[in-house]
């Protein structure tokens, strides 16, 4: 059973979600509790490969039994196990919320999302650069869906440029796929590293090109600066839980980047290491002062937050653009942070809109919320994390990134991350004092559903926590760091016959 | 019978692009569907482009490369179903904004408003 843990990430939400199929007719109750619980098994999975990650030693499962570097493998080590738990986390609060009433205003809602966290955790897991195209269309083709819930023209619009973009942009890894293929005669990514060492010089270009289109794709998920203009609008549109699971989705362009970045065009690449870090630097800057402007120019608490989304993409950028171990080991504890947060916002504007009848989420004037005391502290507390102020954890993944940049770096990113959240401040004071305070009439909105207090509570708690467990976490942040920055550990033990294939 | 090859993918790339960035959704969904065309070629030759050879290892004589088979395989079924998907949304694009225009536009920018 152990040997097979790395895979169930994979199997457990490709099971339920068929069984979900089965029952699409069945009755609520049956399909929310198969949906929850198989989520739940996923956060146990999660803790699992966690606690086995967590000594450092690299796993993979061979998937039938086809050793790499020819067959297919699942890579367990720290950052793979890190990103498969916070996604499992940032899931139970997404399901238990749709559970109030989200899931039944479309069809199929939670064999959709089990799909798409089939397909996430399949990214995070993955060694094989065409299995990682594969699991991007999973969790693709379940997000169309997933934005689609429940139907309306902004929804319908904003799909239709999400998929055409993101159609576009499948097409495009592919052919950066098929130009690394071309050039190196491998598919598997540290097979690739090993090989762009010996690589001949008249196939560079090649390489280069390759692997520049990669970061367009990944660049487009993530939602750098040119490339994010889909975000807003489509963030905006969705279904609360799901924009909340959207969350992660950002995170899996960056995960992307940093595992493709530091494994296949590491150091030693040679003359190919580090293609990627002078673009990511100045467009991760430019990604923030951009989603600063959004953040001031917002009119509409979910566009607000998709922007804040944003500004989450610039910092973790700048991290990754910035390099150094203590910089990736910052931009991992910030990830966690901002993951869980901007989710649990989106849950939050989802019950804050549901009170204010006619005026919605929109930051007019409307009528005054029904249960405003526990939302406007939820609101607070998510403010004051997302924006990055102390006590609460997104002040410490700021310092920790402030602190990380070196030299003229720090006179870049110094004002420019801080202004950005000043901008945060400005905004969501503003839209805070709006919503809970300027208000007239009677107030008639619904009582919120106890499951809707647990989802955004659950997400929400992460910001004290993140702070309690700062220890803990930076020592796993860290050690993920050092084990990327040498990604001959990983090498060896794929590309030794000796691992734990089952 | 390489520059036929590369000269037949770029075409369809440039007219795929091309349809892309019209304003009409299906201008774009045909445009999509070339350029998958393309890449589905393109990832064809990754390999390399081999002739006169059999298609799997036989013996001792010439074969061409196996995985890009497979590949392309794995990218058609997935570019098929996209194209599916997108028209059905494309449709519900139209019945929803009551234009096709990818903003759901009634008018371009230049022709001035209704």
């Amino acid at each position: 059973m152990s040997s097979h843990l790395i895979v169930l990430p994979v199997v457990l939400p490709l099971v339920a979600g068929i069984l979900l199929l089965f029952q699409r007719q069945g009755s609520v109750r049956v399909k929310r509790l198969i949906g929850t619980g198989a989520t739940l098994a996923l956060l146990l999975v999660g803790i699992a490969l966690v606690a086995r990650a967590a000594g450092g030693e690299v796993t993979y499962y061979a998937l039938g039994d086809w050793q790499p570097p020819f067959g297919i493998v699942l890579v367990l080590d720290r950052l793979s196990a890190l990103m498969v738990l916070l996604t499992a986390v940032l899931a139970v609060g997404a399901v238990v919320f749709a559970c109030a009433g989200d899931d039944e205003r479309g069809s199929n809602f939670h064999g959709l999302f089990q799909w798409q966290l089939m397909g996430i955790n399949g990214a995070f897991l993955t060694g094989d650069l065409f299995n990682l195209f594969v699991f991007f269309e999973v969790l693709l083709l379940a997000s169309y869906a997933l934005l689609l819930h429940g139907g309306g023209k902004e929804r319908i619009m904003s799909g239709v440029h999400y998929v055409v973009l993101n159609l576009a942009g499948s097409s495009l890894f592919l052919i950066a796929v098929g130009i690394l293929y071309g050039a190196t005669g491998t598919l598997n990514m540290a097979d690739m590293s090993t090989r762009l060492a010996t690589l001949p010089a008249e196939r560079e270009g090649l390489v280069v090109a390759g692997g520049l289109m990669l970061l367009v794709v990944f660049g487009l998920k993530a939602a750098i600066l040119p490339l994010y203009f889909w975000l807003p609008k489509a963030y905006a549109a969705a279904p609360a839980p799901v924009a909340a699971l959207f969350a992660i989705m950002t995170k899996v362009g960056i995960y992307a980047i940093l595992r493709v970045y530091s494994l296949v065009f590491g150091e030693a690449a040679g003359p190919l290491a580090n293609l990627e870090q002078a673009w990511v630097w100045w467009l991760s800057l430019g990604t923030l002062v951009a989603a600063a402007i959004g953040v001031l120019a917002a009119r509409d608490l979910r566009l607000l937050v998709a922007y804040l989304v944003l500004v989450s993409v610039g910092t973790l950028l700048a991290g990754i653009g910035i390099g150094t171990p203590a910089a990736v080991s910052a931009l991992l504890y910030y990830l966690i942070h901002t993951t869980l947060i901007t989710g649990g916002l989106f849950l939050l504007a989802e019950m804050i809109g549901a009170q204010r009848g006619q005026a919605g989420t929109r930051l007019v004037k409307g009528r005054p919320l029904r249960q405003g005391g526990w939302l406007a502290v939820l609101f607070f507390a998510g403010a004051i994390a997302v924006a990055g102020m102390p006590p609460l954890s997104g002040a410490i993944g700021k310092a920790l990134l402030l602190a990380a940049a070196e030299g003229m770096e720090r006179a870049w990113l110094w004002p420019i991350l801080l202004l950005s959240g000043l901008a945060a401040i400005i905004a969501l004071s503003r839209a805070g004092s709006t919503l809970f305070w300027r208000s007239t009439g009677e107030a008639d909105g619904q009582r919120l559903a106890h499951r809707q207090w647990f989802g955004v509570a659950w997400l929400m708690a992460a910001a004290p926590l993140l702070v309690v467990l700062a220890g803990p976490l930076v020592n796993y942040t860290d050690a993920t760091a050092a084990q990327l920055a040498s990604p001959e550990s990983l090498t060896r033990a794929l590309l030794n016959t000796e691992g734990d294939a089952p | 019978m390489e520059s036929l090859y590369a000269i037949t993918t770029g075409v369809l790339t440039a007219c795929g692009l091309y349809l892309i960035l019209r304003s009409r959704t299906f201008p774009v969904v045909v445009g999509l569907t070339l350029l998958s065309y393309a890449v589905n070629l393109f990832l064809f030759s990754m390999g390399g482009l081999t002739t006169d050879g059999a298609a799997l290892v036989d013996g001792a004589g010439d074969y061409a490369d196996p995985l890009p088979q497979a590949l392309v395989l794995t990218a058609i079924v997935i570019g098929f179903a996209m194209t599916a998907f997108v028209v059905i949304l494309a449709m519900r694009a139209r019945s929803e904004a009551g234009n096709d225009h990818v903003d759901g536009r009634k008018h371009e920018a230049g022709e001035g408003r209704r």
